[in-house]
């Protein structure tokens, strides 16, 4: 498989999970084990540009396909736009259902550029954040919808703010 | 770049946290991101039953089994005196069963393999041979006569009864009582419910074979507190212990405790030589650690003609589970329940309290509460919607009537409390103000002509938060005071390290942010460091609301005595005297000429380049604090709802809350903590529930059955404050993560009850499910 556009393959037993094959064998940690039972999206990468609960997913299902983790949003020092969107917004508190919640909204904004408050919560309504309450996730998000939107405009300026700290 | 990076960061400014760069990039470091070279993997054996006794075990299988490297039992562990650990509240809990098992879930054996497959693979293979006993599901199970004995364990253990307390006065309350014009009742049961962090609990236990050392990678909201308890408990030298809490995915309580575990896997890497890593799954998580709340309640209060509350008097009776492990100050068997008398100038009140054992799993945790604050609010605050409907009075004004004044504080209570400061008059009229009260009153009243079923709930809680000084405050002896240690560097940036363990309330900015405010370096420039023992200064740890009113005011004192330093070494500079040197933020100058000035930065290079004669170098202090006296922060919170009548859904269509949580700090912070608090007193109100069959298994094991609110259920928040400062905190500060969780719960089952007067419905006991509030309906005859 892709794994944030680099080719990566291991054996691996037929029951290792997505989620410890890119935590343990390719030591990607910053994909979350919450719940085990697709309730939290904790887990959540993307598949062939899809969100996928990778503890859902066996490592074998995903042969052949292009993954994407947290780790493969930022382009070297400058965060995306969804990453930005959280931190201006204090969309994160203890940052764990974060990376999570980074992979479903990257990819709703992907397909609906100016989500409303309902398609965002609608989107991220399998995955659980224990500390936000979600009002700022939800504005997050459409900060970094904004943000999208202009660069989109003046495509001659960086479509990214670098941040974070 | 933030957008805030330019930015002071003192207090006041609602700059963007520090600590998001990590975790945004998915490089957090949580407990199971963390590899050791060499490192094992444990798995635990839990107990299928309720209440067995245990006849065998047979491990023999399981050891021969790939990858198996030690299988630990109870009897292993009591050759090294560590089968039974003492619990917080003076009584003692099973690290690994020996005799029988007391819950479901119960830790009966581990296994200690290379990898983490292979020791849950060899689980399967332990044989166990119980005798099933009767379970104990309740406390009115626990006291019913042939119930079984749970405790057979303790000498002179008779039956189930753990313990029982009381406060206020006796004789005065009923006094009042037999001059009550009326008595208003509330029976009701705040259920069983777990925090549910969503990273669960684990360690990495790393003994040094060579050295002795004693490493142990924790969740802890408490590093330092685990580490004395695990030098008492196991024998070790406490130099030779050391506590790393990394990041936390959430806490609530959850993570007070010390968990049978993590002494198991510390004790299995003492014998084995090698780093072994334990982390629960989830169904680990929420059946066998620290619940919340399983206090079954009785209110009655005494008003007179006018409305005037004379007395109250509550009842509980306290659900403990196996072995009584609440996390709480030592002194309070029901934690600070006897600050029941809320919000309210309640002349006398009396409580008594008593604690059960039953066949569930222990550990009672303060959960986004501070000490069982959370079932007194919500007791009083139903009770006193109930009364006003009972009354015929409106629920603000009668509450108004009898709200404890402004100019009564400092406010001595019943109970014995001394609240520092309040004014709940004005919150109450800010969130009338916000809701549109009046006008919605009306609408409330035309809709149910037509007959909807729609109504208003109101919560005006008083939390009590801080704990504590040290005179009345101690886990397992240990004083409750917290701690700030500061090193300002010789370039002026700053290393502040503190006793308390952030878990996603941003204490890398705000505790940044009283730096820069007091001592007039930038926010960016403070690293702000907690959760290593070996580094950190000791403290209790974060849980309670404790870490504004306790870290938080060490943090403003030490950050003031470096000041003095620096004012000295300023004056040395300016060749000038210290009494003439006026401080603005940031620097010292001349009084009468500001342009002779030295900046905090140049105070501090002096400190290392350039001291007067005599003076010691460096500019580093810390400060121990035990404050005075608790806070007390409060607020009014608003529900509007809707209810369908012929599916008894709850539909909750405004929320409005305001807060006084004193002097707020980062103010972006603070409201991002109570949305969180909110959604989790949502969840509390309509959906998290954590309970039993008869035989005492466990319904709400999994995200499936234990249901969290989610984007799409929790309602949008409408936030307001007032400030009323502390007066005792050295910036005024009270704390506030609770606030939400504590007061909310009763405001959203308020105003159902509010929306179900009319038919004479009182109660509904949470969480207030459509079913539930379908089989009222229909038992007053309402259909559709």
């Amino acid at each position: 498989m892709r794994v944030n556009g680099v080719e990566r393959s291991a054996d691996v037993e037929p029951r290792v999970l997505l989620v410890d094959f890119l935590r343990s064998n390719l030591l990607l940690t910053g994909t979350h084990i919450g719940c085990d039972t697709t309730s939290c999206g904790a887990c959540t990468v993307r598949m062939d540009g899809d969100p996928v609960k990778s503890c859902t997913v066996l490592a074998v299902q995903a042969e052949g396909k292009e993954i994407k983790t947290v780790e493969g949003l930022a382009n070297g020092a400058a965060l995306a736009p969804i990453q930005v969107g959280f931190h201006e917004e204090h969309g994160l508190q203890c940052g764990f259902c974060t990376p999570g919640m980074m992979m479903v909204t990257s990819a709703l904004l992907e397909r609906n550029p100016n989500p409303t408050d309902d398609d965002i919560r609608w989107a991220i309504s399998g995955n659980i954040c224990r500390c936000t309450g979600y009002m700022n996730i939800v504005k997050a998000v459409k900060y970094a919808a904004k943000m999208q939107s202009e660069a989109a405009k003046a495509p001659e300026h960086a479509a990214v703010a670098g941040g974070g700290e | 770049m933030s957008s805030t990076m330019h930015m002071h960061g003192g207090i006041g400014e609602s700059i963007k946290r520090k600590e998001d760069g990590r975790f945004l990039r998915g490089k957090g470091n949580f407990l199971d991101d963390i590899v050791l070279p060499n490192m094992l993997h444990m798995a635990i054996l839990r107990s299928p039953y309720a209440h067995a006794r245990i006849k065998s075990i047979d491990t023999a299988a399981a050891s021969a089994k790939p990858g198996v490297v030690a299988v630990v039992t109870g009897e292993l562990m009591a050759q090294h005196k560590l089968a039974w650990m003492p619990t917080m509240s003076g009584d003692t809990q099973a690290v690994l069963a020996t005799d029988k098992v007391r819950f479901q879930g119960q830790e009966v054996a581990a296994v200690i393999a290379e990898t983490k497959a292979q020791a849950e693979d060899a689980l399967a293979s332990i044989e166990v041979d119980y005798e099933v006993l009767p379970a104990v599901t309740s406390p009115d199970g626990a006291k019913a006569t042939g119930s079984a004995l749970i405790r057979d364990d303790k000498e002179g253990q008779a039956d189930n009864h753990i313990y029982h307390w009381e406060s206020g006065d006796e004789g005065t309350t009923k006094a009042a009582f037999a001059k009550a014009h009326k008595v208003i009742r509330l029976h009701t049961f705040y259920p069983r419910c777990h925090p549910a962090p969503l990273e669960t609990c684990g360690c990495i236990a790393d003994v040094n074979p060579a050295t002795g050392k004693t490493t142990i990678y924790m969740t802890s909201q408490a590093p330092h507190a685990i580490r004395t308890v695990f030098a008492l408990v196991a024998g070790l030298s406490e130099q030779n212990i050391r506590i790393v809490s990394p990041d936390l995915g959430g806490g609530f309580g959850n993570k007070v405790p010390v968990y049978p575990g993590y002494v198991v896997a510390t004790a299995a890497s003492l014998l084995l030589g090698r780093p072994v890593k334990w982390i629960e799954d989830r169904t680990e998580n929420l059946i066998s650690t620290g619940f919340a709340r399983d206090y079954h309640m009785t209110g009655d209060l005494a008003v007179d003609e006018n409305g005037k509350m004379l007395a109250l008097h509550v009842h509980l009776d306290s659900d403990n589970g196996a072995f009584f492990a609440d996390a709480q100050p030592s002194k309070f068997k029901a934690g600070l329940f006897h600050i029941v008398t809320g919000s309210y100038d309640i002349p006398t009140a009396h409580i008594t309290a008593d604690g059960y054992y039953t066949n569930k799993a222990p550990g009672g945790v303060a959960y986004r509460c501070s000490f069982r604050v959370t079932e007194a609010s919500y007791l009083i605050e139903r009770l006193v919607t109930n009364a006003a409907i009972e009354l015929g009075i409106d629920q603000a004004e009668f509450r108004k009537q009898n709200f404890i004044q402004p100019e009564q504080f400092p406010y001595h209570s019943a109970t014995g409390w001394v609240y520092d400061s309040g004014d709940y008059p004005k919150a109450m009229d800010v969130a009338l103000d916000k809701l549109g009260y009046a006008e919605l009153k009306k609408d409330v009243e035309a809709r149910r002509k037509k007959g909807e079923v729609t109504g208003i709930g109101i919560a005006s809680f008083t939390e009590v938060v801080g704990a504590g000084p040290g005179a009345d405050y101690d886990i397992l002896g240990l004083r409750m005071f917290d701690s700030a240690e500061l090193r300002v560097h010789p370039t002026g940036k700053a290393l502040l390290r503190m006793g308390t363990k952030s878990q996603g309330q941003g204490h890398e900015t705000t505790f940044a942010q009283i730096v820069a405010e007091e001592l007039g370096i930038p926010a960016q420039d403070v690293s702000v460091e907690e959760g290593d023992t070996d580094t950190a200064p000791y403290g209790l740890g974060t849980y309670a609301s404790r870490s504004t009113p306790v870290a938080g005011a060490a943090t403003a004192m030490v950050a003031r005595q470096l000041r003095e330093k620096a004012r000295k070494l300023a004056a040395h500079l300016l060749e000038a005297d210290e009494e003439d040197l006026v401080w603005e933020r940031g620097k010292f100058y001349v009084k009468g000429s500001p342009e002779r000035s030295k900046t905090i930065q140049e105070a501090a290079f002096a400190a290392y380049t350039n001291l007067p004669e005599g003076m010691q170098p460096g500019l580093e202090g810390v400060h121990y604090y035990d404050p005075p006296n608790m806070t007390y922060p409060f607020g009014t919170y608003a529900v509007v709802v809707d209810v369908d009548k012929g599916t008894g859904q709850v539909k909750v269509k405004r929320m409005v809350a305001v807060d006084d949580c004193g002097v707020r700090i980062n103010p972006m912070i603070v409201e991002g903590q109570i949305h969180g608090g909110l959604a989790e007193g949502f969840g509390i109100a309509f959906m998290q529930l954590i309970t039993f069959d008869d035989e005492g298994n466990c319904i709400g094991s999994n995200f499936m059955d234990y249901l969290i609110p989610g984007s799409w259920e929790t309602p949008k928040f409408e936030l307001g404050e007032t400030t009323t400062p502390s007066p005792h905190h050295p910036i005024g500060a009270k704390g506030v993560g609770e606030s939400p969780t504590v007061g909310s719960p009763a405001a959203y089952v308020n105003a159902v009850i509010d929306a179900l007067s009319p038919y004479g419905i009182t109660n509904i006991d949470m969480p207030v499910t459509s079913d539930k509030v379908w089989a009222a309906l229909r038992s007053k005859g309402v259909t559709e």
